[in-house]
């Protein structure tokens, strides 16, 4: 038997955060500060690195005593809520960013995608861009020549190769960036959340195009919120919450647990001040999903009425934008919603947005939930990018009263509306 | 699998290293990176490669009128503009890609902190990017040459060797300000004061000359000094090669590049953290 693709054993890795600092509330107190500032600031940025004491209020560990390993040829998923370790784990793991403790083992060519397009440069053309980015992600020249027709007609793009890719749509460019990517070559390949780009039609595809390298005998590690991705995809997952490898198993067992919501990050998702995302003015602070009572859930039936809600900080006075919810369920877009008009949000404040799910819409499964804030004028400007948030698991008690009936077998869909039936007599 | 693949993880531990075989199999990117640089950089002006030559002719009709007309700083000799120009070859390349190169790692952190690759290339692509300025730079000396009449000596053989030390004065340097200024972004308010005061140091309006015979080895310390003047004596045809200088020059050069690529390697494994 061959040695594991990837050996981890003991892996940590902490970081410094910035304490808020404190402020003088003298002249005489603010002049002394800004003399000493220089020091202070010295002493913060050499504490990046510096790690004299691993404990203390301002360290955090983004990964605590994480062990596993990988057999060649493996898919293997990764699951857990945001902030969970997952990227921190792909990062160390690929040699972006060092660990502070423990060791891993990786034998054999690796290559990691953990953004598209990474170093794509808006002066220059959609040819040119993929020299570039293959290069950055570690093809030679000759490799890119050869599949170079390939990525082009993977990308659909093939008029607009020679325009500088400031020109083209967002759609496009990100998959132009997908198409680069996927033809890497790698024996071990680390993907970290990038099927969540493009229409429907352009995921299927990139889903598709990750089976086929998944069935190639590559090692992959597979990061995703997508739980219907993660099923198809992978054997094996693992299951990290606050940094510790919490559970490992197959698949399904794992998703479960963490669908379960036990480990947090199912039903809502909150933000710190300073990692909210949002840009323009708008800080999208959490995103629950509550059932009639305001409980946040993690599963629920399919005749629960369920509610979806953003909330999000106005910073700027007079902003006009809309939400958006997009729905996922078995690798492909269920639905999308979005706030009928772009309602100006005439002062700043924290508002929220809520999408009523009413009861009998939804199929038995996994959905995962993407949302974004927008103004659209002709084009898209986002305050918030597209971003699966939460996950839901949704089934049927078969009582009789769902889409269902009585029928208990497999039925198809990604929506399940409790439509009429008329029976009649013709003759 | 075959073990050269072989990749340990492990926590940074005392002085880090330069994986040269892996510089070797990214050397396409070196190639893509320049070129990146280089395409991206004139996109939409009107002069284009044109300001690689504008900016040093101009440099050198102020100071023709400043140091050579008003202040009358001697030149050895040589015509003010021709002996002002031929310095600021080399000083244009060093000024421009140390200004490049100590912002690089801070502009290019979106990118390395998402794909592993060497990231030594970061602070070396502008090096060799400006040297195609620098080469475009020559067509101006040379319309200087004949309007002065002035006919290089056979000592220009030896001008390669100085374009060597030009690179490895502007490396040396580069390393160390891209490691320094990812994590203190005060670099990037010194740099610009830090190249004016170095260039009146060098001896780029004023000959070397002017500096006492008991200082001169001391002041070769200072690399550009020797690759300046080395410039005059190889392509003005007067005077001899100031081996003195360049040899004391090119040993520090040495050092600090040497120095830089350590310090690189030791800071390379925080860079992701601090950026």
């Amino acid at each position: 038997m061959s040695l594991p693709a990837i050996e981890v054993s003991g892996l940590g890795k902490c970081y410094r955060i910035g304490l808020r600092e404190e402020l003088p509330d003298t002249l005489v107190g603010s002049l002394a500060s800004w003399l000493t500032s220089p020091w202070s600031n010295f002493r913060r940025l050499r504490g990046l690195t510096r790690f004299e004491r691993e404990e203390g209020e301002d360290i955090i560990w983004a990964l605590r005593e994480v062990s596993f390993q990988v057999a060649e040829g493996e898919v293997v998923g990764i699951v857990g809520k945001n902030g969970a370790g997952k990227s921190t784990l792909l990062k160390v793991l690929a040699g972006i960013t060092s660990p502070t403790r423990g060791r891993a083992v990786i034998r054999g060519r690796i290559s990691s995608l953990l953004e598209v397009g990474t170093g794509f440069h808006p002066e220059l053309t959609g040819r040119e861009n993929v020299y570039l980015n293959g290069a950055i992600l570690g093809m030679t020249r000759k490799e890119i020549d050869r599949k170079f027709d390939q990525i082009v007609s993977f990308a659909e793009v093939e008029r607009f190769i020679d325009t500088p890719v400031k020109r083209y749509s967002s759609g496009m460019a990100v998959r132009l960036a997908f198409a680069v990517a996927a033809h890497l070559e790698p024996e071990i390949m680390l993907v970290d959340e990038v099927l969540a780009v493009g229409d429907a039609a352009f995921q299927a595809k990139c889903l598709g195009k990750m089976q086929d390298v998944a069935g190639q005998g590559r090692t992959v590690l597979f990061v995703s919120h997508n739980m219907a991705a993660v099923n198809r995809l992978c054997s094996r997952a693992l299951l990290l919450h606050q940094g510790r490898l919490v559970r490992e198993g197959p698949t399904t067992e794992v998703t479960a647990a963490y669908l379960s919501g036990s480990f947090g990050g199912v039903g809502q998702e909150e933000w710190d001040e300073q990692e909210s995302p949002g840009e323009g003015g708008v800080k999208l602070l959490g995103v629950r999903l509550t059932n009639s009572q305001g409980e946040p859930v993690a599963q629920a039936e399919v005749g629960d009425e369920l509610h979806l809600t953003l909330r999000y900080r106005v910073e700027k006075p007079g902003l006009r934008f809309r939400c958006c919810a997009t729905w996922y369920t078995q690798g492909t877009c269920a639905f999308s919603s979005v706030e009928p008009r772009e309602e100006v949000r005439a002062r700043p404040g924290i508002y929220s947005s809520t999408l009523v799910i009413p009861p009998h819409l939804l199929a038995e499964g996994e959905y995962s939930i993407m949302v974004s804030i927008f103004a659209s004028r002709g084009i898209k400007s986002h305050y918030v990018r597209p971003r699966h948030v939460l996950m839901v698991q949704v089934s049927d008690p078969l009582r009789g009263d769902s889409a269902r009936g009585d029928y208990a077998e497999r039925l198809a869909g990604v929506l399940r509306p409790r439509l009429r039936w008329r029976l009649r007599r013709e003759e | 699998m075959k073990e050269t693949y072989h990749k340990v993880i492990e926590p940074p531990r005392g002085w880090g290293r330069i994986n040269w075989a892996e510089l070797w199999h990214y050397r396409d990117l070196f190639y893509f990176m320049v070129w990146r640089q280089l395409k991206a950089l004139y996109k939409q002006t009107v002069l284009g490669f044109t300001w690689a030559v504008i900016n040093p002719f101009f440099q050198m009709v102020v100071f023709s009128v400043v140091f050579g007309r008003l202040a009358r700083i001697p030149s050895d000799g040589i015509p003010y503009p021709i002996f002002t120009y031929t310095a600021l070859l080399p000083w244009t390349y060093f000024a421009g890609s140390l200004t490049t190169a100590a912002d690089s790692l801070t502009t290019t952190a979106p990118i390395f902190t998402k794909v592993y690759f060497p990231r030594l290339i970061i602070p070396v692509t502008p090096l060799l990017a400006k040297l195609v300025d620098f080469a475009l730079a020559f067509t101006v000396l040379g319309g200087l040459m004949v309007w002065y009449r002035v006919v290089p000596s056979w000592q220009v053989v030896f001008l390669p060797l100085l374009v060597l030390l030009m690179v490895l004065t502007a490396l040396g340097l580069s390393l160390w300000l891209s490691a320094l200024g990812l994590q203190y972004r005060d670099v990037r308010f010194g740099v610009p004061f830090l190249t004016q005061v170095m260039m009146y140091a060098a001896p780029v309006v004023w000959p070397v000359s002017l500096v006492p015979e008991k200082y001169r080895l001391l002041y070769g310390l200072y690399p550009m000094a020797g690759v300046i003047e080395g410039f005059r004596a190889a392509l003005l045809g007067r005077g001899t090669m100031p081996w003195d200088l360049i040899a004391v020059g090119g040993a520090s050069a040495l050092v600090l590049a040497v120095g830089g690529l350590l310090f690189f390697a030791r800071r390379e494994r925080f860079f992701a953290d601090v950026a």
